[in-house]
């Protein structure tokens, strides 16, 4: 693929647009990531599995949002515009859409996991539904393109802060005491998933979570990325997640 | 166009580029991406008479131009593999090459007679090298006692092909080699990972699940082909090399040090089509150097 846009829109995060050098896109579901070879890096070996943000059909572009947290990371940062990007997609198994516009759907991510759920709310969208967004973060400025996230649906925000929306966690939003939903789908750092988790369990809402297990080759070959499940015993999450019902692991919630 | 065709101990293979075991799944994981029939063997997931968990998660460490891993022979046994993988593999036209391990010689001789009775699969490879399983793997590898009574015990049970992985944790590998050449190996490859450790500093943890892990990728390339052109000068039977390669030019090395064939391993994480492009690189290799076929490079190196 070639580098249409690299956009820093802050200081730990950059937003990578791409479009193949040939061909159209390949039909992607929310949810399911890529990865993402770092070219001219020594200290890294490994490509990185990121989210798949959001995909125009009008521009044929996709866009990934990164998080700055390593070596790896820094190298995609550093990329520019006209810059080859080399990279394996769709990966995995995404959130599940809805059946009927009719269904509640709130979707909740923290910090860089918001990412996976623009595209959800655009695909959402275009099947007339009108999911409701819970975005957490650390502070106000790391809560990014939030007026995108708004195109789509209600968006509430919580700041550790307190410095946007709600201060707390997520799961101590208002909403979640107020508002009844059908189903839950979250992505974001695992303790959070854990504790929406537990909310939903308690609510007996229907609940998925996007893993990000580390992984190596992103296929199911290297086995590094297993997750213990209730009924398969470990599983790669490459393919068989990134996105699993709650119903399906072993967490103690 | 160059011959690429090697023949390693009766196994017929069209170029000399395998994928190693662990790294490529049972192929049908990178079919959508590779044409597999353009690899010269696949060495598909370990696999053991029993199912096996493997370890828990977390199993893998980015390092430095490599990784490390514990993932513990994670297989779902011989007879799922024979019932429900071997018929979804067995029409693929290239070496479908089973990697077997077990906890005693006699668990390693019944997986290797489960895989003896199925047609299509030409060869095993011996692993008696894996670092990350608290029985049998590497307690075998590294002595020449251990590792010859496995081999021995497959070898009464075992009729086709019988490749044997070796460790690089050992002192001498070429006494290792040399013990499973009499006790009946057909063919040796060579190198498993090389046991290491990663620790988080922050945290003040290690890692992996388990603490240790094999290393791998290129980072270790320069300690396999060291004991490619040492065990390659110790024994007749034909010697796989692997350990880092990700160019054509890494498995050039290995050919001019002494191996017949070469694995590619952790490369196929990052470049899917690694082994396709790794055979054309050799190709071309052979072509400018005015060569007509493989073999004339192997063990080619000045001494």
């Amino acid at each position: 693929m070639t580098l249409t846009e690299v956009c820093q829109l802050h200081q730990r995060y950059v937003l990578l647009k791409a479009r193949p050098q040939q061909g159209d896109l390949p039909a992607m579901q929310p949810g399911q990531f890529a990865q993402l070879l770092v070219e001219n890096s020594p200290a890294t070996y490994l490509r990185r599995p990121i989210s798949i943000h959001d995909v125009s059909a009008d521009t044929g572009e996709v866009s990934f949002l990164v998080q700055v947290v390593g070596e790896g990371t820094r190298h995609l940062a550093a990329l520019s515009q006209g810059d080859r990007l080399n990279v394996l997609l769709p990966l995995g198994r995404g959130f599940t859409l809805p059946q009927s516009p009719a269904e509640r759907i709130l979707l909740v991510g923290g910090g860089v996991g918001v990412a996976p759920l623009l595209y959800m709310g655009r695909c959402m969208a275009a099947m007339g539904c009108r999911p409701t967004f819970l975005l957490g973060a650390r502070t106000g400025a790391d809560l990014l393109r939030l007026d995108q996230y708004s195109q789509f649906g209600e968006v509430y925000v919580t700041t550790e802060d307190g410095s946007m929306g709600e201060k707390g966690f997520v799961t101590q939003h208002s909403l979640l005491s107020s508002q009844r939903f059908d189903r839950i789908s979250v992505c974001g750092p695992k303790p959070m998933m854990v504790a929406v988790a537990r909310y939903a369990k308690a609510s007996a809402t229907d609940c998925e979570v996007s893993l990000e297990n580390m992984m190596a080759c992103g296929l199911g070959a290297c086995l590094c990325c297993v997750e213990d499940t209730a009924q398969q015993g470990h599983v790669c999450v490459c393919q068989e997640g990134p996105v699993f019902n709650i119903n399906e692991l072993k967490w103690q919630i | 166009m160059a011959d690429l065709r090697v023949n390693i101990a009766g196994l017929q293979m069209k170029n000399p580029v395998m994928t190693a075991s662990g790294t490529f799944g049972y192929g049908l994981e990178y079919a959508d991406l590779v044409n597999l029939e353009d690899i010269g063997g696949i060495i598909v997931k370990g696999t053991t008479l029993h199912p096996r968990q493997g370890n828990p998660y977390p199993r893998m460490a980015e390092t430095a131009m490599g990784m490390l891993n514990c993932v513990g022979l994670q297989n779902k046994g011989a007879a799922y593999f024979c019932e429900h993988i071997y018929p979804q593999i067995k029409d693929i036209r290239t070496n479908m090459i089973v990697n077997v391990s077990g906890n005693t010689p006699e668990d390693y001789a019944d997986c290797a007679a489960l895989i003896d009775g199925l047609d299509n699969i030409p060869a095993i490879e011996l692993n008696i090298s894996c670092p990350n399983v608290k029985h049998g793997g590497m307690a075998f590898g590294t002595s020449c006692e251990g590792a010859a009574s496995v081999v021995r015990a497959v070898r009464r049970a075992y009729h086709k092909t019988l490749i044997v992985k070796l460790s690089p944790n050992v002192t001498s590998v070429s006494d290792i080699a040399l013990a499973v050449q009499d006790a009946g190996a057909d063919a040796v490859s060579l190198i498993n990972t090389l046991m290491g450790m990663a620790i988080d500093a922050e945290r003040r943890k290690r890692v992996l699940s388990i603490g240790t892990g094999g290393l791998s990728g290129p980072a270790v390339k320069p300690v396999a082909l060291r004991m490619v052109y040492e065990v390659a000068r110790a024994v007749q039977v034909p010697v796989i090399g692997l350990g880092g390669i990700s160019t054509a030019t890494d498995a050039v090395e290995f050919l001019l040090a002494g191996a017949s064939a070469i694995q590619i391993g952790t490369a196929n994480f990052v470049d899917p089509t690694v082994t396709v492009k790794v055979a054309q690189g050799i190709n071309d290799y052979l072509e400018r150097h005015g060569c007509a076929s493989v073999s004339e490079i192997v063990g080619a190196v000045d001494q």
